[in-house]
């Protein structure tokens, strides 16, 4: 195997006493699909923001492609391609010219961005918006051009933070599509999100953070298989008898989980568990058995939920 | 520092040399085109904003001060003479303002575009010198324009004159480059520029010597026009169009005065910049 495209060691960022990202350790290789999963303030975007060679680190060692971002910042942003949070696309300028001036800071010429503007609006399916306004675009269009933008330089790892937030579920399944055929032609993804189903359908291997840690490590498979059951059945008796209920409820199964709205109970065998309640006599209002997530995983981890 | 030795996958087409030698003009085509957009609408302001100021003030008020100055004039010429190389010095001042602040707020606060751009081999460096580049052609293009509008209003009288072109671009992107540095500072602009506007231009532009020698004012108001960078352009640009009295050393003492101005701008610009930037 080859030497990892990037390695973090006892990586720390520290904003005056908060501590951001805490002395955590990853290793992404080339042509993985690397996941940064947890809620909003984990320090996953601090830990883009320094992988991206834009932030310094307070202490720790990073090597992206064999050598520091600190010291040779814009020789390492030149093989990534950054797609941020926040679409900070220039409003001033047209679909294409956002292209074409971001291929410019590149130093790619005029004859090398001619093509590859038109194989970009392609793949975000925005020919027919090449010199519309970036105002006019929809919240999906200036994500999928933000993400096109990122790959005007064909980088070797491109850097997608939370790529779908904000977006309906129907832009946000054809960028799923468009990130996918990335993977597949072998780009390196750095990703961070706080969907568990985005994680689980983007990435190769993630890690969960919460308040700057990493909490566990592995693929989206064997994190499940690790820290939870193959099934989980919620069931709900009303908010009020919840409580209640999940002290009658334990020793029925491996493990229980009281959420405000919701009992989660985790069992090999959801169905089995569900007919096992009811002949105990007890009668929820309403029951669903279903997979168990990253979801689960993160509530195991951290006794939170992803989203709040 | 060396080069490093980065693994070289698809991306030979990444120029490393380029982005260092060129990155700061890169930067300064974004707004360059934005501006290209809106080509006549400038270019209308540019001339309709001369051709309006010299034709109420210069020529209008002028009519009655000229009439109460008799044959001596003011400084020795007609009031629209003495008024434009002030006028001329504004416009570039004020040119400068609007091309260094709305860039730097849109960039760092409103859009972040300056976080985009970060993200790419473009330094901070690179950034704060492409939008101080881009305003410098901007303030170019209205002094050039004003000064051929005074010439069609007969308001230049020396041969001398067209240096007044160079001392104006000075002046107003001396004064750009720093409020470009202030820009850079504001997280959360809320009033700033309205007060900014109210309070230190609009005091500049009246108490500058722009309306009438700044020797006319009490003693006590005297140091608003020696701290202005505006007065410093009007005296040589009044020294340029038309022979206004001025000596060797306070020749030299305006220039300086302008270029340290300049040298400040820029250099905490870059520094700004980049370190909010690296946060």
């Amino acid at each position: 195997m080859s030497s990892p495209l990037i390695t973090a060691r006892g990586l720390t960022k520290k904003f005056d006493e908060f501590v951001a990202v805490d002395e955590i350790n990853f290793d992404v290789a080339r042509g993985e699909s690397f996941g940064l999963l947890g809620p909003n303030g984990a320090g996953k975007s601090t830990t883009m923001r320094i992988i991206g060679a834009t932030s310094q680190r307070t202490s720790g060692d990073l090597t992206i492609l064999g050598i520091d971002p600190e010291k040779f910042g814009p020789q390492i942003r030149a093989h990534l391609g950054v797609v941020p949070q926040q679409d900070n696309l220039d409003m001033n300028l047209s679909v294409s010219e956002n292209l074409y001036i971001y291929g410019r800071y590149f130093g790619l010429s005029r004859k090398f961005l001619k093509t590859k503007i038109e194989e970009l609006l392609e793949f975000a399916q925005l020919e027919e918006k090449r010199n519309a306004k970036v105002e006019s675009l929809s919240g999906g269009m200036k994500r999928r051009l933000t993400i096109a933008r990122g790959l005007v330089s064909e980088p070797e790892i491109l850097m997608l933070d939370e790529p779908t937030t904000g977006l309906d579920p129907q832009a946000r399944h054809i960028l799923w599509d468009r990130l996918f055929r990335l993977k597949e032609q072998g780009v390196t993804l750095v990703i961070t999100t706080h969907f568990m189903d985005e994680a689980e359908q983007l990435c190769d291997r993630l890690v969960v953070m919460d308040k700057g840690k990493i909490m566990a490590e592995g693929s989206p498979v064997q994190l499940i298989k690790d820290y939870s059951t193959k099934e989980v059945l919620e069931i709900r008796f009303g908010s009020e008898r919840n409580s209640e209920m999940a002290d009658q409820l334990r020793g029925m199964c491996d493990r229980i989980e009281e959420l405000p709205d919701r009992i989660l109970l985790y069992s090999e065998d959801g169905e089995a568990l569900l007919e096992k309640i009811y002949s105990a006599g007890l009668h929820p209002k309403t029951s669903l058995v279903r997979r168990s997530s990253l979801e689960d995983v993160f509530l195991r981890l951290t006794g939170r939920t992803l989203v709040d | 520092m060396s080069t490093p030795n980065i693994r070289q996958g698809s991306l030979e087409i990444v120029d490393q040399e380029k982005i260092i030698s060129r990155g700061s003009l890169y930067v300064a085509q974004a707004p360059l085109t934005a501006m290209m957009k809106w080509f006549w609408m400038i270019l209308a302001i540019a001339v309709a904003n001369p051709v309006l100021y010299l034709l109420s003030i210069g020529v209008g008020v002028g009519a009655f001060i000229d009439k109460s100055a008799g044959a001596a004039g003011i400084d020795g010429v007609k009031y629209l003479t003495f008024l434009a190389p002030a006028l001329l010095a504004t416009a570039a001042i004020q040119g400068a303002i609007d091309e260094s602040v709305s860039p730097t707020l849109e960039g760092f606060n409103w859009w972040k575009n300056f976080l985009g751009m970060n993200a790419t081999p473009i330094s901070g460096n690179q950034i704060a010198t492409g939008v101080f580049l881009a305003s410098l052609v901007r303030v170019v293009g209205t002094v050039i324009i004003y000064w051929f509008v005074m010439l069609a209003f007969g308001a230049l009288e020396s041969s001398k004159a067209w240096l007044a072109i160079p001392t104006a671009v000075m002046a107003g992107v001396a004064f750009g480059s720093i409020t470009q540095a202030i820009a850079g500072l504001l997280k959360d602009e809320n009033m700033f520029f309205v007060i900014f506007n109210r309070f230190i231009m609009m005091p500049l532009f009246l108490f500058s010597g722009t309306f009438y020698p700044l020797t006319s004012m009490p003693i006590y108001l005297q140091w608003i026009g020696w701290i202005s960078p505006l007065w410093h352009a009007t005296e040589l640009g009044r020294y340029l169009t038309y022979g206004h009295a001025l000596t060797q050393t306070m020749a030299i003492t305006h220039m300086v005065f302008l270029l340290t101005l300049l040298a400040l701008g820029i250099f905490f610009s870059r520094r700004i910049f980049t370190m909010r930037l690296a946060k």
